[in-house]
């Protein structure tokens, strides 16, 4: 017999969370905004909420940013209680606001000064970190300007700028991209795709199925303070829609009539106000059957499921309107 | 209580200011000055003429000065506790981006009360200087007096902030200008002593901070006793600053850590 191999030391590669919700509830008032979710965000992933207006996304967001107190549940961020170390918490977090609230009456820079105080951040360091994040973030030329003087795609940029003044182990995006043309919202993509890359978490919310798409490997669809569906978005669709969606455009006032001839059509049939969504393993027998019974669609559209039809097959509403 | 990162929310708002300096620092000190050459020169003139007992023998100017230098201070801390406090939870939302940092919501109080502060006590300098050039008061009694009119400023700034961060809408700003700011601006001792007012209103002076205040700038502008005896003047300056910034810093809490 040989000797028994040293016993493996047991895995410490297990991290600790970057986030642990258990049952994490919050109230204003009567009313419930958060209705006791479950959430577990390891580090360097990329975390999406997504949901439509009101589903509590900002609500939870601001509770792991450790400025809104918890009603009920438990909730750990950065392995801490963000009711007691609320400063400790948030000195290591980066955050992305809903609402810019820059200081529109000062320059770009001082902006990025007085917020990096806050950190106590030294001066002279700070300066120095401006500049690369200005870089980072394509502003470079704007640092003397006034934040009013900015587009709206710029101050989304330096918002995001100055969420990384600190060089946070965790970035928090409530709507980063909400209201910026294609344009600047790829090029957020790519600034948040690279931090993801150098091993930074990201938690972010969105409306936008394609944003979801590009930037979480994992996600949780929310409606009415609830969790709906969990998983990648690979996951979800697979689990929860068909693998392609046929959109059928009839003239109007004839999509009443054309509903009844669809019946039974593909896997599930959903109704928009301006056309009909038809599930199906098979975009194109689907079509060929529709053409088959006799119907004349104004236009049609076959492509792949989205996260869009899994949130329209979860709650029967659409993510944007 | 005090951290750092209080002092980086005033270092914030220095910076912040180096933009906005002008349209508050005018008001802040021009006015008085304006006050002090219509009231103490021109009004003056006329209440010197008359002898009146009830100032104590002194020019109307002398005794002017030092309750104009401490219901002045009472003004800017009273709109130090307010513009600043609705621009930061509303306007601007400042403090919402602050406070996403390790600034917490009593930094953002006790922040805003320290840079109002030292406004206050740069402008009471100022206001000494001019005094002095129109002979109205000795520099170096002053400059004492200068002490309970900031603190005065600071308990009013602090106590008007707690109402502030409850405030919905900015209306009731204009409302804290008109009903409280004003009034007491004119009738806590400043432009006449309180004695000559009906009995049963002079009684309530003892209630208004600012009459404290006003009466231990009197005293150390004047090198005199003051009406009441010094320990309840000072007392009541330091307990309303006291009190006003334990209510504002939980005020800010309140509004703000939802
Ligand atoms: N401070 C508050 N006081 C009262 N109700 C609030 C407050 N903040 C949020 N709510 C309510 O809680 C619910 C969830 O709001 P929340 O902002 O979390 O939604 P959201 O998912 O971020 O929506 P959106 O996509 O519109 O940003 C909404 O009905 C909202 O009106
Ligand atoms: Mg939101």
């Amino acid at each position: 017999m040989t000797t028994p191999a040293a016993v493996p030391a047991p895995d410490r590669t297990a991290t600790e969370p970057m986030v642990l919700a258990r049952g994490l509830v919050k109230r204003f008032g009567d009313f419930t905004a958060v209705a006791g979710i479950d959430v577990e965000v390891a580090p360097g992933e990329s975390f999406g909420f997504l949901g439509p207006n009101g589903a509590g996304k900002s609500s939870t967001m601001r509770m792991i940013g450790a400025v809104s107190p918890v009603t009920e549940g438990t909730l750990r961020v950065l392995g801490r209680d963000p009711a007691a170390d609320g400063p400790e918490i948030r000195a290591r977090l980066g955050v992305v606001p809903q609402e810019d609230a820059l200081d529109q009456e000062l320059s770009v820079e001082e902006n990025l000064l007085i917020y990096g105080r806050y950190f106590d951040l030294p001066r002279k360091a700070l300066r120095e970190r401006i500049g690369e994040l200005l870089d980072f973030v394509q502003l470079t030329d704007r640092r003397k300007a006034k934040v009013e003087s900015l587009s709206g795609g710029m101050k989304r940029r330096l918002v995001i700028a100055r969420s990384l003044i600190n060089d946070p182990e965790m970035v928090l995006l409530d709507e980063p991209t909400t209201g910026l043309d294609p344009q600047a919202r790829h090029v957020l993509w790519d600034r948040l795709y690279r931090l993801k890359q150098r091993g930074v978490t990201l938690i972010l919310t969105t409306h936008y199925m394609d944003e979801a798409e590009q930037l979480c490997d994992r996600l949780v669809v929310m409606d009415g303070g609830r969790i709906v569906a969990e998983g990648s978005p690979r996951q979800l669709i697979e689990t929860h829609t068909s693998r392609e969606v046929v959109e059928l455009r009839f003239p109007v006032g004839e999509q009443e009539a054309a509903l009844e001839r669809l019946d039974g059509l593909g896997e599930r049939i959903e109704v928009l106000p301006d056309r009909v969504l038809v599930s199906t393993d098979d975009g194109d027998s689907t079509l060929a059957e529709v053409i088959g019974r006799g119907l004349t669609p104004a236009g049609t559209v076959t492509r792949r499921s989205t996260l869009e039809d899994v949130f329209l097959h979860l709650t029967g509403r659409r993510l944007v309107d | 209580m005090a951290r750092s990162v209080t002092l980086r929310v005033v270092e914030g708002h220095a910076r912040h200011y180096r933009h906005t300096w002008r349209g508050t620092t005018f008001s802040a000190i021009v006015t008085p000055v304006l006050f002090l050459s219509a009231m103490g020169l021109g009004l003056g003139s006329m209440v010197d003429s008359g002898r009146s007992a009830a100032l104590g023998g002194i020019d109307y100017l002398s005794w002017l000065a030092p309750g104009l230098l401490a219901a002045a201070a009472m003004q800017n801390g009273a709109g130090d506790g307010s513009f600043p406090v609705i621009a930061g939870i509303k306007w601007l939302k400042t403090y919402d981006a602050a406070l996403n940092t390790p600034v917490r919501p009593a930094d953002l109080a006790l922040g805003n009360l320290v840079w109002a502060t030292a406004r206050a006590a740069v402008a009471a300098l100022v206001y000494v200087l001019v005094a002095t050039a129109f002979g109205a008061m000795s520099f170096g009694r002053g400059l004492l007096a200068t002490v309970p009119a900031v603190a005065t400023a600071a308990g009013f700034c602090a106590a008007i902030s707690a109402v502030t961060a409850q405030m919905r809408t900015e209306q009731g700003l204009a409302a804290i200008q008109r009903f409280l700011v004003v009034p007491l601006f004119l009738f806590a001792g400043t432009f006449f002593p309180v004695s000559q007012l009906p009995d049963a209103v002079a009684g309530f002076a003892w209630f208004v901070p600012l009459w404290h205040g006003v009466e231990l700038s009197r005293a150390l502008a004047l090198g005199r006793a003051p009406t009441g005896p010094w320990a309840v003047h000072v007392a009541v300056v330091v307990g309303f600053l006291v009190v006003g910034a334990a209510l504002s810093v939980a005020s800010f809490h309140r509004r703000l850590h939802r």
